[in-house]
């Protein structure tokens, strides 16, 4: 430490002393020291290596990574081809902590099989071994990173933030995710997912990092403001009763159609039956209509 | 009044108040006349109740209705007590949907029941229709009617389409915007049109005021007339029947208006009524509170026309993506064909059906006796082709919800309707033409050979036969009732003198469409036919089995 304040001294204090019998082994010091920390600083490996409890996270992250994923994303999340061309998983290197978060922590990643998209399910992974994950992908290179707690704190939102959380949702998402988050079709067996009892960080997260066909909408695009505000309009949409009664699901016309013509058409149809079985049934047996003939046309 | 005997002065029995209102406007005379009126009975005739019923509710409710509805698109900041939309800015007709759905006492429940009753009143006019077609109600003298009927059911589809623009969010928007978008299609004059619809650039101030005339005023009384008029000629018509003993086309069978059809029909109304107010309490339509205020820069997933408008929605859905530009004009082919061509077209091969049928079969005669579909195979078939078609568009209008619903790729879907809609309807029309042909053999069978009895007799020499039971007399009148449909025929192409008969072409056209149309229908049986197979069971009561009939025969070793 010594010779670190030294080397920050005026340039007269060391030009008087630069022939001093030690100012070699000084230099030597400064040198080694200069050599060290720079490699500390660009060697990846040993960047927190002084940080033992997040090596080890990251150290098991990988092992998890080497076990779960590089199949498809390769042993070193760079990513790999399945043979044919086609990309079986995609590189991780710079996606951040909070896209392995989500993948992860919904349940989509480790994917069961290929498909069009991959779906929601329960995950596979502890939460600690998610961190672990999401610890060993952000080390790779910088991304974003998972968001902190309060950024999708709802409890705290007003009654104005939500409804403009309304509006920002019906101008940025509702397009692909249907006017009550319940998800819609895209191209080719894609899909936008419902958003029903997902949870906070990871719609946050969705938006932060854009997984499989959504467009991201990075801080800059949309603040973390409003990335809380929807949340906390999908939020107050789910605990909203139907005011209606029995919200068809709410998908729009085409179940309000559906149910129209099975139950109403259907139930009107089967009263006219019974009431035509009934005349004839009460008014005498055998040939129908026989009873009450009259009329005759001229 | 059902009591007022022929021979007695119509006035005679009524009581004073009664009299003293018939002595002013002589209602007794028409009363007596009419209250007595004959209606055949059967579950297929009350169809068309329900769409009349349901106008009912929709008139009854949409008063309700106008009482708090604003048509005004000035714009205001929501201060109503739906909180999740406070403060935004909307215009004055959604909020005051909103004020009527959440503020307003009863205000939902009048909501709901108003667009169910929509769904419903549309709905049961296509069935009724359905009814009157593979019956053949529209022959003459109806065919004026049929067309009546089709002009409410085109008049209930355009004031469905707008009563859904009304309330002005966004899903009402969107769905006005496609309509512009159809409108400003049609070459030439598709920008004036729309212009002059919206009254300037869409969506303008005035789009709401003027379709609430139109919805509440114009097209209501239209249609209020054409009820009138369809009820008026049905009375004077008088009801078709289905054949059976009794029925004759010189006749009607059935019960009279009052009291038995009176009470029948006032019962079912309240059922009706019933029905649509259980939809409104229980099961949420429509809910605007979700879509929120309209704003041309927002869409939504799901976004779709009521069920009635939902075929063109998918004719436009499917059709490939065509346009054609040249002297700085773009035709847009992609809605010029799916939107302006097709549903035209289709619409008016249903509304001049009956023409187009009598003109085929050259049937100018009076009918008042319905066909069973099983006897007219081609109609039923060309019924279940259009039946086809209609359906298929209108899964294409909900292509997303099919593709998420059952896990398909929605390019498939689309891709499959795309080739579905043409070959489809063709493969309807021949299963349901053979369909009805094998009825037809059937009932054949059965004039001419009785009931399969089950009993299986054996003969001196081995052979194994069974036992048939003529049919009854009621019965075999009823599958008898029919006419034997002889297909049109051309004609010699000159006459005695060598002059040649005109029009041959068109007449050439219309035997050869006379001749699919008839060519494989089974002719019923001549009474010298169903004599002959009478006779040869009569002997013994036991078929004997013919070379023909040898499907009858009950081997043991088949067992």
């Amino acid at each position: 430490m010594s010779e670190k304040r030294t080397s920050l001294s005026p340039a007269r204090f060391l030009s008087a002393r630069r022939r001093h019998r030690s100012a070699g082994l000084v230099v030597l010091l400064f040198g080694l020291l200069a050599v060290g920390s720079a490699y500390a600083a660009f060697a990846p490996g040993s960047a927190v290596a002084d940080n033992s409890a997040q090596s080890q996270q990251i150290e098991e992250g990988k092992k998890l990574f080497a076990v779960g994923c590089s199949s498809c994303h390769g042993l070193n999340a760079e990513g790999s081809g399945n043979g044919e061309g086609d990309m079986a998983g995609p590189s991780l290197i710079g996606v951040g902590a909070a896209a392995v978060d989500f993948q992860v922590g919904t349940g989509r990643m480790p994917a069961m099989q290929p498909g069009a998209q991959v779906p929601r399910k329960t995950p596979t992974y502890t939460p600690e071994e998610i961190e672990a994950l999401a610890a060993y992908v952000a080390s790779l290179a910088p991304g974003p990173a998972v968001p902190a707690t309060d950024s999708y704190d709802i409890s705290k939102v007003t009654d104005e933030q939500v409804t403009r959380g309304g509006e920002l949702f019906r101008t940025n998402c509702t397009a692909c995710h249907n006017f009550a988050g319940k998800g819609g079709a895209l191209p080719n067996g894609k899909y936008a997912p419902s958003l029903m009892n997902v949870d906070p960080k990871h719609i946050y997260e969705a938006m932060l990092t854009g997984p499989q066909q959504m467009p991201v909408f990075s801080d800059q695009v949309m603040l973390p403001e409003d990335k809380r505000d929807i949340i906390a309009y999908l939020h107050a949409l789910q605990e909203q009763k139907d005011p209606g009664g029995f919200g068809l699901g709410r998908l729009g016309p085409v179940s309000e159609g559906l149910w129209g013509w099975l139950v109403g058409i259907g139930l009107l149809v089967a009263v006219a039956v019974w009431i035509g079985a009934k005349g004839v049934k009460a008014k005498g047996h055998g040939a129908p209509g026989a009873k009450a003939e009259g009329a005759k046309a001229e | 009044m059902s009591d007022t005997k022929e021979k007695a002065p119509a006035t005679a029995e009524f009581p004073p108040p009664v009299k003293w209102l018939d002595d002013r406007l002589g209602v007794g005379k028409i009363g007596r006349k009419n209250l007595r009126k004959v209606f055949p009975d059967h579950w297929s005739f009350m169809l068309g109740e329900i769409a009349l019923y349901s106008f009912i509710i929709l008139i009854l409710t949409g008063i309700f209705l106008t009482f708090w509805f604003k048509p005004s698109m000035a714009e205001i900041e929501y201060q109503g007590s739906y909180s999740l939309l406070k403060g935004l800015h909307m215009s004055e007709a959604y909020a005051s949907t909103l004020d009527i759905s959440f503020d307003i006492r009863g205000g939902l429940l009048m909501r709901q029941i108003h667009h169910w009753a929509a769904v419903l009143f549309i709905a049961a006019m296509m069935v009724h229709l359905l009814r009157t077609f593979f019956t053949g109600a529209f022959r003459k003298p109806r065919e004026l009617n049929w067309v009546v009927g089709f002009g409410m059911l085109f008049l209930g589809i355009i004031e469905g389409f707008i009563g859904y623009g009304l309330p002005d969010d966004l899903l009402s928007g969107t769905g006005l915007r496609i309509t512009q978008g159809m409108i400003q299609a049609s070459p030439v004059i598709g920008t004036y049109l729309s212009f002059f619809i919206f009254g300037g650039e869409f969506p303008g101030d005035d789009m709401v005021s003027r379709f609430f005339t139109v919805h509440v005023l114009l097209i209501p009384g239209l249609i209020l007339v054409l009820v009138t008029l369809h009820l008026f000629l049905v009375v004077y018509h008088k009801h078709t029947q289905y054949a059976g003993p009794g029925r004759t086309e010189k006749n009607v069978v059935g019960y009279p208006l009052m009291p038995v059809y009176m009470a029948k029909a006032g019962g079912f109304f309240f059922v009706v009524f019933g029905v649509t107010a259980l939809m409104g309490a229980l099961l949420q339509i429509n809910p605007v509170w979700l879509y929120g205020p309209y704003n041309p820069a927002e869409v939504t997933a799901g976004s779709q026309p009521d069920w009635y408008m939902g075929w063109l929605e998918g004719s436009v859905r499917i059709m490939p993506g065509f346009e054609s530009h040249f002297w700085g004009v773009t035709l847009s082919w992609n809605l010029l064909i799916p939107a302006l061509l097709i549903p035209p077209a289709f619409v008016t091969l249903v509304a001049l059906y009956p023409f187009i049928e009598s003109w085929i079969t050259g049937d100018k005669r009076e009918h008042h006796i319905l066909d069973r579909p099983r006897n007219v195979p081609t109609r039923t078939g060309i019924g279940a082709a259009f039946i086809t078609f209609y359906g298929l568009l209108w899964i294409g209008g909900g292509n997303d919800l099919v593709a998420t619903h059952f896990d398909v790729s929605l390019n498939k879907v689309t891709w499959f309707l795309r080739f579905a809609v043409f070959l489809g309807p063709v493969l309807a029309f021949w299963v349901t033409r053979r369909i009805a042909i094998s009825l037809q053999r059937a009932d054949e069978e059965r004039l001419l050979h009785g009931l399969e009895s089950g009993i299986i007799v054996r003969s001196p020499d081995g052979g194994y036969s069974e036992r048939h039971t003529p049919i009854s007399n009621y019965e075999a009148y009823e599958l008898t009732a029919h006419d034997r449909l002889v297909p049109y025929e051309v004609g010699p192409e000159t006459d005695d003198n060598g002059v040649r008969a005109p029009r041959r072409a068109l007449n050439k056209l219309r035997a050869k469409l006379s001749h699919f149309y008839y060519a494989d229908a089974v002719q019923k049986p001549t009474a010298a036919e169903i004599e002959d197979a009478h006779s040869h069971g009569h002997d013994d009561d036991v078929h004997e089995l013919t070379d023909t009939e040898a499907f009858h025969e009950v081997t043991p070793d088949k067992h």
